[in-house]
Formats: C-alpha cells, structure tokens, sequence
C-alpha cells in the first residue's frame, strides 16, 4: 500500500513554506518531490533598481540568518571589480562578523535538529546558549539580527579597544558551553541510535550533486571556501577546516559543533589582532564604480555563497546574480532520502540546514518538450498585474 | 438505592472522574512546569491544563466528512472511561482491599489497553495518511509494550501466589513490598519503561511526533473530543503510577505519616517520568519496538524466573 504524506508548504518541521511530497509504503519512503517557490521575492531584480551601496542592505535581507554571509560575498564581488584592496582592520572585523555569524546559526541548527527529533531540552538549552552571541552583536553593530556591517571598501563600524576584553570574556564562556554541549551529543548513546548511519550520503554523491558547506564536509569532502580562495582575514589566523567521513546525520551534526571551536578560535584570535592595530582605520573611501564585472564569494554557515555582479559604469548594477548553498544541497535527498522512514527522512531534510528563503527562484517550462514558457519580462509583467489586481481588490490607489 | 449511588459516587466523583481529573490536570501541570524550568522556560500557571481543556471544551468540533464519524467522535470518550475505570478500581481496592473480585487485576489489565485503542480508532477513523500513519504507530508500539509489561505484572502474580488485588495488597502488608525482592525489582523497572510507552511519552511518543506527522491520530481532533484526549492522557499520568504503587510498592496509606509517604511514592514516579522525558530524543518505532522485545522483556523474563525461584 503506497500513499503520499505532505510535508509543507505549512508544517511544525518546516520554518519557512516549502513543500516535499513524499511517497510512502508503510513507513518507508519510496520516492520524494521537493516543490519550492512559496517565498520568492525578486531580490536579483530588485539590486538592478538600487544603487551600489543601497544594494548592501537589500542584499543582507536575502536570508535572516545568513544575513552577513550573503553581504561578505557582495562587496568582495564589487571590491574584485574595483580591484581594492581593504584596511586589514576591516579584514579582521569583516572576519569577526561572518565568524560570530557562522557561531549562531549552527547553534541555531543544533537547537532545531534537537526539536525535529523530539530533544527539545537540547533545544532550549541551544537557543539560550545563542543568546550571548547576539548580545555581542549588538555591541559591535548596533543589531541582534541585519548587522548592517558591510560595506564596500571596508566595514560601516570599529570594534573598540576597550570592549574587546568584554568580547574575549563571552567567546571563553561561550568555547565552555558548545564543548559541553558537543559532549552531550556526541557521547549520547540514544542519539547515536538515531542518528548515525541515517541518510548517508556517500563521498561521490556529494561531489556529483555538487553540495556545499557542512553538508560536503560531512561527505568527507573537504571543501572550504574561507581556506580554498580566502578573503577578509582567513589567510592570516590559524584554524581547521572540520571534516567526517560518514556522511550521516551524525557527521553533519558533528561537524557544525566542532566547527563552532574552529569559528570561536577564529574570533579570538582577531580580536586580539585588532587589539594591536591602530583604531578608525576600517574602510577606504569609493567614489564610482567603473564598468566591469566581479564576482565574490564566502563560506556562511550553510556552505558557498556566490555573488556575481556587473557595471556599466551607472550608479545600478546591470546585472546581479546570486547562488545560495541550499539551492545546491537540495537535490541531494533524492541521494539521502529514498529508502528510509518517514520519521528519519524529517530528520536528514533538516540535516543540510535548510535555507529557503535565499533558494527561492523559479522558471515555467513546458514538462513535455522542456520549452520554456515564461522569460524574465513575462514574469515582470505577470507579477506587476497581480500587484495591480491587488491594489484594486483592498482599493489602495496607486 | 445504595447499590447503585455508591458505584455511580465511586465512579464519577471520588475516586473516579472528577478526582483522578483534577489530580491528573495539577499532575500534567507539574510535568509542564518541571520541563519549562529544565528547558530554562518560566512555564504555565497551575491551571493552565484546566483552562486549556475549558478552552477546547467552547471550540468548535469539527467532524471529517465520511461515513465514520460514529467512531471518530466515540472514541475519545472509550478511552476516558477506561482511564476512569482503572482509577476507580484502583482506589476502591486500595481503600478497602477486601472488596476485591476475581479477576480484578486481570480486568485493570484490560482497562489499561483502552485509551491506546481509542487512540488507534480515532486515528484510523480521521481519514487523513497522518492520523493513520500515527494510528499505526501507536499500534505497533502496543505491541512493543504490552508483552513486557504483563510479564513484569504476572512475576508478581507469581511471586503473591494470587490474581487478586487484594491479595497482593495484604501480601506487601504482612511480607514486605515488591520492591524488597530481586524479582520485585527488575520487574518494577520493566514496568516503569513501559508506562512511559504507555503514557506515550519521550522517548516513545512516535504515534504523535509532531515533527513527523503533525501529532498523528490527533490532527482532526477539535473541540471537545481533543478535550477529552488530552484529559485522557492527564488522568493516566495519574491513574498509571498509582497502579504501578498499588501492584509493586506496597499501595496507598492515608493514615498520619502515611499519607505523606503516599504522595511522595507518587511524585517520585512522577519525577522519574518526567527526567526521562526531557533527556531523551524520540526513538523511531523499529528502534522503540527493538528495545522493547529485546533488552526490556529480557529482564522482565529474568524478573519472572527469579520469581519463579523464589527470589
């Protein structure tokens, strides 16, 4: 007996509207569709209508928690057309930033995994373990969230001397909690019964679907964009790229807690740097941008991004593109899911870090002849007229 | 006249409805309020159970369109009555052992199996895939756990020599509780395990995983019928560990001194029911079901040899 269970595009799993269907016998899945599109905003469109440095901040709400990632990679692709090299003050802090970031969303994740698998204790005690992090955002952006820090040439704002040992004191408390936390969960011996071994996606799957970030790094595919091609200040401390084998559940798990050590290392290790570095030098000023084309990318917590960006000279881009890390582990369940139970298949969905707000595209094709239907302007159009047809039902005018 | 207000005052007042409701409501509260501290969550006010079930009971019921809405809508209330039932045994017995019957534990048993069949009906009878997926959970778990927990119950049959109530009440009396015999022992833990099974908690509340399946044979409940779950599942949080007190650790006192001995065998249950609750991940069900045949009934089978031997 075979039917199909929904997950989505509303479901307590999901934090964002998506839709699997899942083909299941029993409880086993024998086939799964992934349907995204729910949240799509037109952010690619919309840089082109926004001037260079507008477009940081539009670009920073691509996603909520990668929200410094996705700026990271948007001034390195400008600062790669400008051909600037930035103050190593800013490097250190750019570093600092996109670290603390990286710090957040896997204790994020790692609270989340906990619920999806019914520990809510290590949930709560995740998510409190976060908080810290946010209050130290706050003190060097001004944000608990859209830090606002990027900017092209050098970052918006200094750390300052004299709150750097506030900052050291919080990564040492912090680097006592995740080691504990990482002993909860790796040592757990009902935890091991649950995760390991599920959803194995093998070294050769990972690189044929091309995945990025933890999930590769789970794989054992040793890929890292911080140490591969390194920006900000990753060429000038010392740390580990953390890889496992496995590529189980528990690997993914493993490797995000681990690289919490990695990133907490990371942070110390800058801000003692900036403590020796002369203060308010962090940023270079930019008159215009030339016409050119750049590209530019970073390692946020979910893997690679990758921003492409191009100038004719004007105050707009002509063209920006954007490819966010979920965009390419998504497929990867078809490799990790079929086969497995529905009450795992919840549990590996969930094991990439799934970001679908940044994923969000889409495209209409004729599924017979695979022609497409609709080209950029159509859709423009398409979505202007339903703006219209909007604005006249709840009678605002224009 | 007496024969039947006495059994219908038993039944719906003391020890029955109302009792073992209130006590299972404030005894849900402690469950949610321990959790929030655990979880560094301030947590409910203590009649936050309460107002949840009032609140559902003015709700709207929606009943699924089809030809077994009969089911849907009787099967919350099979469950309540068992609960009800097996508490007001219980207490009865426990107040007045010699009141027992033949057959009563056997009829307690029985009872007990009521409220998980009234979850698999309601589940099956919702006609969603998640409501029947979850009622088949719940149903592979019954079979997980049943067969332990009757071999831990009957190693005290063996042990007391008797299937009475009673008798195994006056045996703790004049010999020592259960607890004080290796047998007594290993069963009272296989038992535990399997109340937390029964209760359908972490880690063995598969049926309802909400991350899986959306609370499972739940999700058509509204309105009064999921009232009276989640009642169900209050009064058995209370109605399961006064078995387990009655069967293996001596009963229930309620002279003097007693009656604090009495509450504090039923919070220590409690507290153990709810540390293993919030320590635990969810098991899947092969998982569950794995460990429920192979190590729980290993040890519930030794319990029983050891009984059997005289120990």
């Amino acid at each position: 007996m075979s039917y199909t269970v929904p997950i989505g595009p509303y479901h307590p799993l999901l934090e964002e509207p998506e839709f699997f269907t899942l083909k299941v016998e029993g409880e086993r899945v024998v086939d799964m569709d992934i349907r995204i599109g729910y949240n799509h905003r037109g952010i690619e469109r919309l840089a082109q209508t926004k001037t260079w440095e507008q477009d940081t901040f539009l670009i920073e709400r691509v996603c909520g928690i990668c929200s410094t990632s996705h700026p990271i990679a948007y001034v390195n692709a400008v600062e790669d057309l400008l051909e600037l090299e930035i103050p190593e003050r800013a490097k250190y802090i750019r570093s600092i930033v996109g670290e603390l970031e990286r710090l957040h969303s896997h204790l994020l994740w790692v609270g989340l995994a906990g619920h999806f698998i019914g520990y809510n204790t290590v949930f709560m005690w995740a998510w409190k373990y976060r908080e810290p992090i946010l209050d130290v955002f706050e003190r060097i952006t001004g944000n608990r969230n859209h830090y606002a820090m990027m900017k092209i040439g050098g970052v918006r704002r200094d750390i300052l001397k004299e709150d750097i040992p506030d900052f050291l004191a919080a990564m040492d408390e912090l680097a006592r909690q995740n080691e504990m936390l990482t002993k909860a969960v790796i040592d757990d011996p009902v935890l091991h019964a649950r995760l390991k071994g599920v959803g194995v996606l093998s070294k050769k799957d990972a690189i044929e679907y091309a995945v990025l970030g933890p999930t590769a790094r789970g794989s054992g595919y040793d890929i890292d964009v911080r140490r591969d091609s390194p920006y900000a200040a990753y060429d000038l401390v010392d740390w580990n790229v953390i890889v496992f084998p496995e590529g189980d559940v528990f690997a993914k798990a493993a490797v995000r807690l681990l690289e919490n050590a990695e990133s907490i290392k990371i942070i110390q290790q800058c801000l003692r740097c900036l403590q020796e570095l002369p203060e308010g030098d962090f940023s270079v000023p930019v008159d215009q941008i030339p016409p050119g084309e750049g590209i530019g990318h970073g390692e946020a917590p979910r893997g690679e991004v990758f921003h492409y960006v191009r100038s004719d000279g004007s105050n707009y881009p002509i063209r920006h593109k954007i490819r966010a890390p979920t965009f390419q582990n998504l497929p990867s369940f078809k490799a990790s899911c079929i086969g497995e139970t529905v009450a795992d298949v919840a549990l590996i969905t969930a094991s990439i870090d799934p970001c679908y707000c940044c994923t969000e595209r889409m495209i209409a094709v004729d599924a017979d002849n695979g022609k497409k239907l609709l080209d950029g302007q159509d859709l423009i159009r398409l979505c202007q007229e339903k703006t219209e047809r909007m604005r006249k039902r709840i009678k605002v005018s224009t | 006249m007496e024969k039947v207000i006495y059994p219908l005052f038993y039944f719906l007042i003391f020890p029955g409805f109302l009792f073992t409701g209130i006590v299972g409501l404030l005894a849900s509260w402690v469950d949610r309020k321990v959790t929030a501290r655990v979880q560094w969550r301030v947590g409910p006010p203590w009649y936050q159970p309460l107002a949840d079930i009032l609140k559902l009971l003015g709700k709207e019921t929606i009943v699924p369109a089809g030809p077994r809405a009969t089911f849907f809508l009787l099967a919350p209330v099979l469950g309540l009555v068992g609960v009800t039932l097996v508490s007001t045994v219980v207490w009865v017995l426990n107040l007045n052992p010699g009141s027992s019957f033949v057959g009563d534990l056997v009829v307690v048993l029985y009872l007990l199996a009521l409220p998980p069949l009234a979850v698999i009906i309601g589940g099956a009878a919702s006609k969603n895939p998640l409501g029947a997926l979850g009622a088949a959970r719940e149903m592979k778990l019954v079979l997980g756990y049943e067969l332990p927990f009757l071999i831990a119950v009957f190693t005290v049959v063996v042990k007391v020599g008797s299937i009475l109530f009673g008798d195994i009440l006056n045996f703790q009396e004049f010999n020592g509780i259960m607890l004080r015999h290796p047998s007594g022992i290993l069963a009272f833990v296989v038992a535990i395990v399997c109340s937390q099974a029964k209760l359908t908690l972490i880690p063995f509340d598969i049926p309802e995983a909400e991350q899986e399946i959306m609370s499972g044979p739940y999700v058509e409940y509204s309105g009064a019928p999921l009232a009276i779950f989640k009642l169900t599942r209050a009064m058995m949080l209370f109605a399961l560990p006064v078995f387990l007190i009655t069967v293996f650790w001596g009963g229930l006192h309620f002279s003097g001194w007693n009656l604090l001995w009495t509450i504090l065998k039923y919070v220590a249950l409690l507290v153990v029911i709810v540390v293993v609750r919030n320590t635990n991940p969810r098991l899947r069900i092969d998982q569950a079901i794995r460990f429920l045949w192979g190590p729980v009934t290993a040890v519930a089978i030794l319990g029983m040899i050891l009984a059997v031997v005289g120990l």
